[in-house]
């Protein structure tokens, strides 16, 4: 009874879900959802691509040489597989690069969120677009041939060898001052303007606002700004292999050539090597833990812009 | 008396004249961004005042020649990029758009599942490219056995490109309001009519923008091709998805690498070529974005 009178209140009668399936709508969802699931997929190929050859080559090398000792030369005869060459080559490019990149990017990041006018802004952040899509073989020639001669002339103290880490960690600081700019520009605009004219109302000036307000605010979209581009630096290849070169040398001064993970990989990778040779299987084992790092990087990262995301949405 | 001096009180808390401080760190932070632009402006400069004695017919009517830089062209890492380009339109477009329509659209936000995919993508668009092109070396050059082609080349640099065309795509779905949603399906629409006929066309402009400035990534890549034994100096133009083939960005790469002062020169002027055809993306994409982006 009190069933009827409540059907009686809806009106008709009849539910309001559909009254028959449609075959048509469930199927698109199928397909939609396949198409997602291809990023999915594209990880598990990597990881497999990668988890064959590594696994054999730890067969062969123990961990304890790959992480204990200090010379790289797997091609050579006799190889020898000490990883930290080229694990310090990386770190001291991304570590000039970040040098660079940091201050320039939230520099210009802070100019354009809290600075520039809306006409301003729709000039420049276009022009920092085509600065983030310049291909790397572009900045790795503009080291080999103009950067490098240029510090050569202007600091011969340095006596930079012609492939040098300072000159590639430059460019690659210069490749990623875009992402960092871009990145922490959308969550210094993300910060609500009541906290701004808050500051206002207490007498904070224009420069204490953006650094004791907006920056705290935006700080973990920032971080995460800066964490994707130290990933993106530590992969960087084509500016490394150019302007660096790829001979591992065990040492720190930027000044000589060197090699990173990356650029290990491309110049193992474009030779001749045979497939199962210990060579082939070190590409993939750098390129396993290349890929452990930058994903390790990339997932800090992105769990820090959901986090911000979260707070002001 | 105490009275009408409160009013002149309150026009002293309006600033008289910036103090110095505030000054030099708008100047230090304008000067930044000048360094990157002016960074940029110099690199084009020097690129177009190298390569200008190259910049002739002969670049893009000729092939690559080891011997003769003076007569040596482009044409077939030219034509290469173009087959590598149609493929990745061909492939990764389609798939990133459905993928995007799906996360925005259908994807119950709740659950794990969506969410993995979610972090995943965002993930892989940081993956470094050089490990795209360990991908395509050891599953589908060796595993699939499509060899050193146009295709596993295609397949790599889709692949390398997908999370980008999501990310985008997703953010121009995401801009159309709800309410264009909830009328259609309020006047009886179903789920996918509502897409098709209301949601994408209203986000067509932000789609393409992010889908072109994918591709110019694409165009630019060279690091996985490196990988996936394209060589630098192919004499003949590909003849289908199965030839081997070089790209254009690789093609310089592979000037770079010759001893002789004359492949910089080349270097330049097919980096101007890149750089043109960049640029011109990039317009187009600008153009899109202000011309057609509404403000719901």
């Amino acid at each position: 009874m009190a069933a009827q009178h409540r059907a009686t209140a809806t009106g008709t009668g009849r539910s309001l879900a559909r009254s028959r399936p449609r075959y048509g709508e469930a199927a698109i969802k199928v397909v939609l959802m396949l198409a997602a699931l291809v990023s999915v997929a594209t990880t598990l190929a990597i990881v497999a691509a990668l988890a064959e050859p590594t696994i054999e080559f730890f067969a062969t090398v123990s961990i304890a040489e790959f992480f204990g000792s200090t010379t790289w030369g797997p091609l050579f005869n006799p190889p020898s597989f000490g990883v930290w060459p080229i694990i310090v080559g990386t770190l001291e490019v991304t570590v000039i690069a970040m040098i660079v990149a940091v201050p320039l990017g939230l520099a210009s990041a802070i100019y354009l969120s809290e600075y520039a006018t809306p006409r301003v802004r729709k000039i420049f952040k276009p022009v920092l677009e085509v600065l983030a899509g310049v291909p790397t073989v572009v900045f790795g020639f503009f080291a080999l041939v103009f950067v490098t001669p240029l510090l050569q002339q202007i600091f011969p103290f340095l006596n930079l060898e012609p492939r040098n880490a300072l000159s590639a960690g430059l460019l690659v600081g210069i490749m990623i001052i875009p992402i960092i700019a871009s990145m922490a520009e959308d969550s210094m605009a993300a910060v609500p303007n009541g906290l701004r004219e808050g500051s206002y109302a207490l007498g904070a000036s224009k420069m204490l606002t953006s650094v004791r307000v907006v920056v705290p605010a935006a700080f973990s979209g920032i971080v995460a700004a800066v964490i994707l581009a130290f990933s993106r630096a530590a992969g960087e290849t084509m500016i490394v292999v150019l302007a660096a070169g790829a001979k591992p040398v065990f040492t720190v001064n930027p000044a000589n050539e060197m090699a990173t993970m990356a650029s290990f990989i491309a110049s193992a990778g474009s030779g001749d090597l045979p497939v199962g040779s210990i060579g082939y299987k070190t590409i993939f084992a750098v390129g396993a833990l290349l890929f452990i790092l930058t994903f390790a990087m990339n997932w800090i990262s992105a769990r820090l812009v959901q986090k911000y995301r979260e707070v002001y949405d | 008396m105490a009275l009408l001096s409160t009013p002149r009180s309150a026009v002293q808390l309006a600033s008289k004249g910036r103090p110095l401080k505030e000054h030099l760190f708008r100047v230090a932070l304008l000067s930044s961004l000048a360094i990157a632009l002016g960074f940029l402006a110099a690199l084009i400069f020097y690129v177009v005042q190298e390569g200008w004695p190259r910049l002739d017919s002969m670049l893009w009517e000729n092939q690559p020649s080891i011997r003769r830089p003076e007569t040596s062209g482009i044409q077939s890492s030219i034509l290469g990029t173009l087959w590598i380009i149609g493929l990745t339109i061909l492939m990764a477009l389609p798939t990133g758009i459905l993928a995007a329509i799906y996360l925005e659209e259908y994807a119950d936000k709740t659950k794990w599942y969506n969410r993995l995919i979610d972090l995943n993508i965002s993930n892989l668009a940081a993956v470094p490219s050089i490990v795209y092109g360990i991908l395509g070396l050891g599953i589908i050059a060796r595993w699939m056995s499509f060899g050193f082609t146009i295709m596993t080349g295609a397949i790599t640099i889709s692949l390398l490109v997908l999370p980008i065309v999501i990310i985008s795509a997703r953010e121009a779905i995401k801009a159309v309001p709800p309410s264009i949603r909830e009328g259609s399906l309020a006047l009886g629409a179903t789920e996918w009519q509502t897409i098709w006929r209301q949601v994408l066309p209203a986000s067509v402009p932000g789609i393409a923008t992010g889908s072109i400035l994918a591709l110019s990534r694409a165009i630019g890549e060279a690091a996985p091709f490196l990988m996936l034994g394209a060589a630098t100096f192919i004499r003949f133009n590909p003849e289908g998805v199965w030839s081997s083939f070089s790209v254009l960005p690789l093609q310089i790469y592979g000037f770079i690498t010759r001893p002789q002062a004359e492949y910089a020169v080349l270097a330049a002027a097919a980096i101007v070529i890149l750089l043109g055809i960049l640029l011109l993306m990039n317009s187009v994409a600008i153009w899109l974005r202000n011309r057609y982006q509404k403000r719901w």
